[in-house]
């Protein structure tokens, strides 16, 4: 233990900037071998070659010639993964949760889908920093509260500033379906529980006033601007998508019909917490889910209690489109991406299609699977190195990643205070 | 004899009146007396519920009972009723009511800040505790309610300000409208109420929490104690009502099984037996209610059926829920069954016109006629003390009694007269001759058949010219008969008649459709026969069985424990991992860990690619639990959460599910002196206390940081505001809590205060601290602090910063227990860093991984493997973050934290590696007692999914027969954490 604090006190020194810089283009060719390749899509190479160039891999595969080029690391025993997404976070929309100051993840107002994520987003977060070391590199920053709660953008967590780090701008709209059921205002003399929500079809009917006034305001195109009307209207031409975050059957199955019926063309549940129970109406309409995380608690007594740990699995032997969402927890919590997704393997799912569920899967529901998401030539090479299984705690331990094949840092304001506290415990006991 | 006890009530009647008799008169005269008797006879006479006279008369006079038997002499000047076939009760008496009381007015909000001081001066300190207070003083006799009760059966109430903690002494009036207070009030200090609810006449902040209101009761109690023994200076006057209240019948209100124990608790502290008022699901834990040996007061609040017709919206209720629906009404037959005493009361109901149907659903559900009876006349009657005036109908007693047309629980039973201290008081008129029948009216030369059906007091009519009914209404009231009729084309008939009683014709006069009067007379042609009623003796409804505790994956039997032999395991000792090894577990203990063990009768199972390893100790939890903070004071060290453990929560099943054994239950830390810690031991079924670790060690929660100087909520007054304040409130406590030691050790009299008896432990070695933490100031704050008072910081919890001053916590001996990877939740966790538990470990510290939350809780195994990942702990050390460390920690390492010869049965067997992600816990033990186990778990779901599927059909089905039903409710527990208020 003290030899190898020792080694990487040497390494990298003990700088204590506030945020690691972010790395320069990728500027030679760099080739993995050996590996063991999580390909994301479900797929495993054994013994693989991943090649990649100007931020692109050129070639992936088990047997490839070795390179002569640019630089070759030698990964045998261990395993390469696409990047892990993550989708629905206000990540550096807020640093500090209890420090109000530091809070930008909730703007006034219950329409607003006007009001955009990624000019807030916090580039030199530490906590987006902090994903990194885990194999987390992209998400979706959400903004948060309301009913339509504003536009979200997709990221990178390796850049300068929003403009660097933004890899799809503007991707899709976040709304909070109406609860069918609400806890009871004890304090105005109702039950404590959650007990019916009357207001359930005027909340309904809200919505859909807004949406199909934007729709009346789209086929104008003219007259007096109005800007929560004009940001609606990628919903309705398929350049965005509209994420609507409902959790009970009859909320799924509302909002579902309710999105069909207005012409939304790309409709994703986030949440679904029974969505279990309706998989069939999801399957034919196509709904692709982001489910909630598996480490969460049943939200009913009678519930099995591994009903979140098996909950994905069920959706997707159901042959649904799933991916894992962890919206509901602190956004620190994102850089456990990997085990979310670990612990539905120990519910009978394939390790691989596990992983889908936090890569492949993720990219195809978040419209950026394109570039993002695999490990296929001719996509970004975002992915790293692990020195084992990256789903499991134990193993998840990145040696190397590369977002657009930049070869980005793994230090962060923690492992810094962990190595500077070791040393100094390492002075102390030399001083003995 | 009879006479003269007769002479000497006549005695005492004229004493009663006489005492009057200085009261001068202005709008009459005075001689006025009325001294006669008034003499029921030939009625059945309740009495006593169980001393019933067929036949009887009843005499009274003066308001009061003067005989009552088979044979009595009525004397000359007595007005008789002749009662035959009907039925006397004595009247029912509530002991458990505001009736007419003033409640006072809730306190404004005052500042953003909390209200920490009293507002009263000359009391208690605490604003809650109000024994002063006498209802008497507040009390104005409300004739409109109490007629609603006489309608119910009631003659007597006992009533009380229902609010604050003590609530000071109630009063018994009889609901007599005619007489004057003077006659009305039997007692004006009739008994001394308590509950577990603050006033809302002050925001006082404390106590702010169950276990704080049971904490302040033991104190006062112990402050009466050296009040009354003159060791105070100045006046308290809560103190002395107190100490005067002491004779008086002492009544609880409790408002659930658990309260109901935990009221016992408090007066069996300090001598007393409370009666107290229960929830209705004492069914629930019938033997511990029994052990209180407490007499209850019981509402009838049975729940309606919910409406389950949309299956989304059952869905919301938990099948507890459904169950209490289906439980709740054989509540007193359960606690009759085993000899728990009981009176019934209103409260809880919504109108006391619910009564009757309540009691007589309860009946069907198998209590006794009469022990409803008893619980409505003279089991309230004895609590209060008032058995010879009150609840029965022995001589000398009030005159309070019902007039009734048969058995008064029975569904077809009219209450006729409802008497209170011999004022007659009329629901039902019993005068009424029926005059329901068939007749013939020949009217305007035409005959009609009229038709008298329904109630004899409020017939129904109809009327039929031939074949055709004609529209008619009717109104029967006093003798006076009204019908009147139309017919198309002719107009309408309008009949008066004045019944007279046994004729077969009722002759009166009809006003034609023309204006012309004439007389008409019907003449009846049948007699009315009541047809057979379609009650089949109301069917004996089904009862779902009890499961323990009883909750949806309760157990129908409590586990027990078995001889268990787990074959070729990979056995996690405590210090290394035994590969192909057999673990022999016999009497609960951990009997031998050796290859190819001998089953020896034990059950073997079959652990082949399995690990087997010591049950995960969370060293920080605050599952099970009812309330989680009390910080209504800057120090609370009096409170225990031993007081406040739910038995019933879930999360313990769902932590056995993740191969949780124990856990310490600690206090929150809204304040730099915490509480008192439960370990608990993950017994699922037993009750509260068998879910205490036995004699496990004695632990307090103290608090650094940002939660105990308010910085994240709007508090601003309360000390300390920085942590330099922090600081002082400990020196403060420890130098108070030495001085008090010293004073107690001399053998001096001193004031007993449970805070200082909390701290003064701590100062002796005796209870050990964990101190959650953040900063590594306050860290080395509090062991600075620690050291200048000669004790040990035993844990430091949360400890985030630990990694800054390992050296100086290995030094002083504290061991750390914290999260694995938490952070940025706050702005005193910037430097939280997952290699924390790694960097301790390097220098010394014992290190526990704990979870602070339910949802963690559950898959600490998880948390552990993180310190593999972060600064690259040994699997080994790993496995001891949640099991011998914690261990250590909690002092219990000598019993539980891992596996070896001796220890403690409580084990897990997984299904993996069980460090690794892929892990289940397939079976859970607590010395040697299956807990968990998959198996059962998949049969469980099954039986949870039927039974919810019965219980839906039963509402629907009492949806259909028209009962009430109420909407969907999910009761959703409220999960706590550190700083949850």
């Amino acid at each position: 233990m003290k030899k190898i604090i020792l080694i990487i006190t040497l390494i990298f020194g003990v700088s204590l900037n506030a945020q690691q810089t972010p790395a320069p283009p990728q500027s030679e060719q760099i080739a993995i071998i050996g590996a063991t390749a999580h390909i994301g899509n479900g797929e495993v190479i054994e013994n693989c070659t991943i090649i990649f160039n100007d931020g692109k891999i050129t070639a992936i595969g088990a047997g490839l010639m070795a390179p002569t080029e640019g630089t070759t690391i030698n990964a045998q025993g261990k395993h390469v993964y696409p990047g892990f997404i993550a989708p629905s976070k206000s990540l550096g929309l807020v640093e500090v949760d209890a420090v109000r100051a530091s809070d930008d993840q909730d703007e006034i107002g219950e329409m607003i889908p006007h009001v955009r994520s990624l000019i807030a987003y916090n580039a030199e977060s530490k906590v987006v920093e902090s994903m990194r070391p885990n194999g987390v590199l992209i998400g979706q920053i959400t903004p948060q509260g309301g009913t339509i709660s504003g536009t979200s953008s997709i990221v990178q967590f390796d850049a300068w500033n929003w403009e660097d780090a933004a890899l799809k701008t503007d991707d899709g709209i976040h709304m909070n379906w109406p609860n069918f059921f609400r806890r009871g205002r004890w304090w105005a003399g109702e039950e404590r529980g959650f007990i019916p929500n009357k207001e359930y079809a005027k909340e309904m009917d809200d919505i859909k006033m807004f949406f199909q006034n934007s729709i009346a305001y789209g086929k104008t195109g003219a007259g007096d601007k109005n800007l929560p009307f004009a940001a609606m209207q990628g919903l309705f031409d398929g350049s965005q998508r509209l994420y609507i975050h409902a959790d009970g059957e009859k909320e799924i199955t509302d909002a579902v019909t309710f999105a069909k019926n207005m012409g939304v063309k790309h409709p994703v549940i986030v949440g679904g917490y029974r969505a279990n129970k309706i998989v069939g109406f999801l399957k034919e309409h196509n709904i692709p889910v982001l489910v909630n995380v598996t480490h969460s608690l049943p939200e009913f007594d009678d519930d099995d209690y591994d009903l979140t740990y098996k909950l994905p699995k069920i959706l997707v032997d159901a042959g649904l489109l799933v991916a894992i969402q962890n919206e509901g927890m602190a956004n620190f919590q994102t850089r456990n991406m990997a085990f979310y997704a670990g612990q539905t393997v120990a519910q009978g799912l394939d390790t691989e299609t596990a992983l889908q569920l936090i890569t492949g899967n993720t990219a195809k529901i978040l419209g950026i699977d394109d570039m993002y998401g695999t490990l296929e030539e001719g996509k970004s090479a975002t992915l790293f190195i692990s020195e084992g299984d990256a789903l499991d705690m134990r193993t998840n331990k990145l040696s190397k990643a590369y977002i657009d094949g930049r070869d980005i840092s793994l230090e962060t304001h923690q492992t810094e205070l962990w190595k500077r506290y070791m040393g100094k415990y390492e002075r102390q006991q030399e001083g003995q | 004899m009879k006479i003269k006890l007769l002479a000497l009530l006549f005695f005492m009647g004229s004493v009663s009146l006489f005492a009057q008799d200085y009261f001068p008169i202005n709008d009459g005269v005075k001689a006025k007396k009325n001294n006669n008797y008034t003499a029921f006879t030939n009625a059945k006479i309740y009495v006593t519920p169980t001393q019933v006279i067929e036949k009887g008369t009843l005499l009274i006079q003066n308001g009061k009972v003067v005989q009552v038997g088979k044979s009595v002499t009525i004397p000359k000047n007595a007005v008789v009723e002749d009662l035959s076939g009907k039925s006397i009760y004595p009247s029912f008496i509530d002991i458990y009511s505001g009736f007419g009381v003033k409640v006072p007015e809730e306190a404004r909000g005052g500042g953003r800040s909390a209200q920490y001081e009293p507002s009263r001066e000359g009391f208690y300190w605490n604003d809650h505790i109000m024994p002063e207070k006498d209802a008497i003083n507040s009390f104005s006799y409300d004739a409109k309610a109490a007629e609603e009760l006489r309608k119910a059966g009631f003659g007597a109430i006992n009533a009380h300000i229902e609010d604050g903690i003590a609530r000071g002494t109630g009063l018994l009036v009889a609901l007599n409208d005619e007489a004057s207070e003077a006659q009305r009030i039997l007692s004006d200090r009739s008994a001394q109420y308590f509950s577990f609810e603050k006033s809302r006449a002050s925001r006082q902040s404390y106590p702010s929490s169950l276990m704080g209101a049971m904490a302040l009761m033991r104190q006062v109690y112990y402050d009466m104690d050296w009040y009354s023994k003159g060791n105070v200076d100045t006046k308290d006057r809560s103190l002395e009502a107190l100490i005067a209240n002491q004779g008086l019948t002492q009544i609880y209100a409790a408002g659930d099984n658990g309260n109901v124990l935990r009221a016992d608790k408090i007066g069996d502290l300090f001598g007393i037996q409370y009666t107290i008022l229960a929830g209705g699901d004492e069914y629930e834990r019938i033997d511990d209610i029994k052990a209180t040996n407490a007499k209850l007061i019981l509402p009838l609040n049975f729940p309606d059926a919910f409406d389950v017709s949309n299956p989304y919206e059952a869905k919301y209720i938990a099948l507890k829920d459904m169950r209490h629906w289906n439980l709740a009404p054989s509540n007193p037959k359960v606690l009759a069954d085993n000899g728990v005493e009981f009176s019934i009361t209103l409260h809880g109901l919504k109108s006391p016109k619910d009564l009757k149907e309540k009691i007589m659903k309860t009946i069907t559900y198998g209590l006794s006629k009469t022990k409803a009876l008893e619980a409505l006349t003279t089991v309230p009657a004895q609590i209060l003390g008032k058995s010879n005036e009150i609840g029965s109908l022995q001589a000398g007693s009030q005159a309070n009694f019902l007039i009734t047309s048969g058995d008064i629980f029975d569904k077809g039973t009219t209450l006729y007269e409802n008497w209170v201290q011999g004022t007659k008081n009329i629901v039902e008129s019993m005068d009424v001759i029926d005059i329901r029948g068939d007749y013939e009216l020949a009217v305007n030369g035409t005959t009609y058949k009229v038709s008298l059906t329904g109630d004899a007091g409020k017939p129904k009519v109809e009327i039929k010219k031939g074949e055709t009914t004609v529209d008619s209404k009717i109104n029967y009231s006093a003798d006076w008969l009204n019908i009147s009729f139309s017919e198309d084309y002719v107009g309408s008939y309008r009949m008066v008649a004045q019944v007279m009683p046994n004729t077969k014709t009722i002759k009166g006069n009809v006003v034609l459709p023309n204006g012309d009067e004439t007389s008409a007379t019907l003449t009846q042609t049948a007699a009315f026969e009541e047809k057979a009623k379609d009650e089949k003796g109301a069917e004996k409804p089904e009862l779902i069985a009890l499961t323990y505790p009883n909750v949806g994956y309760g157990y129908k039997t409590k586990p027990k424990q078995e001889d268990m032999l787990f074959k070729n395991a990979t056995v996690w000792t405590g210090e290394s991992i035994l590969e192909n090894t057999d673990v022999l577990i016999k009497k609960g203990k951990i009997a031998k860990v050796g290859k190819d063990l001998r089953a020896g009768g034990a059950t073997v199972v079959d652990a082949t690619g399995k690990h087997l390893t010591a049950g995960i100790i969370d060293e920080h939890t605050h599952i099970a639990a009812l309330s989680i903070n009390e910080g209504g004071q800057n120090s609370s060290a009096e409170v225990h959460m031993e007081d406040v453990v739910d038995p019933k929560d879930m999360d313990i099943y769902r932590n056995l599910a993740g191969g949780v054994t124990t856990a310490q239950l600690l206090h929150g830390s809204a304040n730099p002196i915490g509480g008192q810690s439960a370990i608990l031991r993950f017994k699922w079924g037993e009750n509260a206390e068998g879910l205490i670790f036995e004699n496990s060690p004695k632990f307090i929660k103290f608090a650094l940081g940002e939660n105990v100087k308010q910085s994240n909520w709007g508090s601003y007054s309360r000390f300390p505001q920085t942590r330099m304040g922090v600081e002082q409130v400990y020196t403060d406590y420890f130098q108070r809590a030495k001085e008090y030691d010293d004073l107690k050790k001399s053998g001096q009299p001193y004031r007993y205060d449970e805070e200082m008896e909390t701290l003064a432990e701590i100062l002796n070695g005796e209870r050990f601290i964990s101190c959650h933490s953040y900063v590594q100031s306050e860290i080395n704050m509090m062991m600075k602090v620690a050291e200048k008072f000669g004790f040990r910081v035993n844990t430091f919890t949360h400890i985030l910063e630990g990694y800054k001053v390992a050296d100086k916590m290995a030094e002083h001996g504290v061991g750390g227990g914290t999260f694995s990877d938490w952070w940025a939740y706050k702005y005193e966790v910037n430097d939280a860093i997952p290699y924390n538990a790694a960097i301790m470990t390097s220098q010394g510290v014992t290190v526990a991984i704990n979870s602070d939350d339910a949802e963690m809780s559950r898959r600490l195994n998880q948390e552990a493997a993180k310190t593999v990942k972060y600064g690259g702990m040994s699997e080994i050390e790993a496995w001891k973050t949640v099991t011998l460390n914690p261990a250590k920690l909690l002092h219990l390492d000598d019993r539980v934290g891992s596996i070896e010869e001796g220890k403690d049965a409580d084990v897990v067997l997984w299904t993996d590696h069980p460090l690794s992600i892929y892990a289940k816990a397939e079976k859970t033990l607590v010395e040697g007692a299956v807990y968990f186990d998959l198996e059962m778990d998949k049969m469980m779901r099954e039986s949870v999914k039927k039974e919810r599927n019965k219980l839906i059909g039963m509402m629907l089905n009492e949806n259909k027969k028209g009962g009430e039903s109420r909407t969907p409710v999910q009761s959703k527990k409220e999960r706590f954490e550190c700083d949850t208020l």
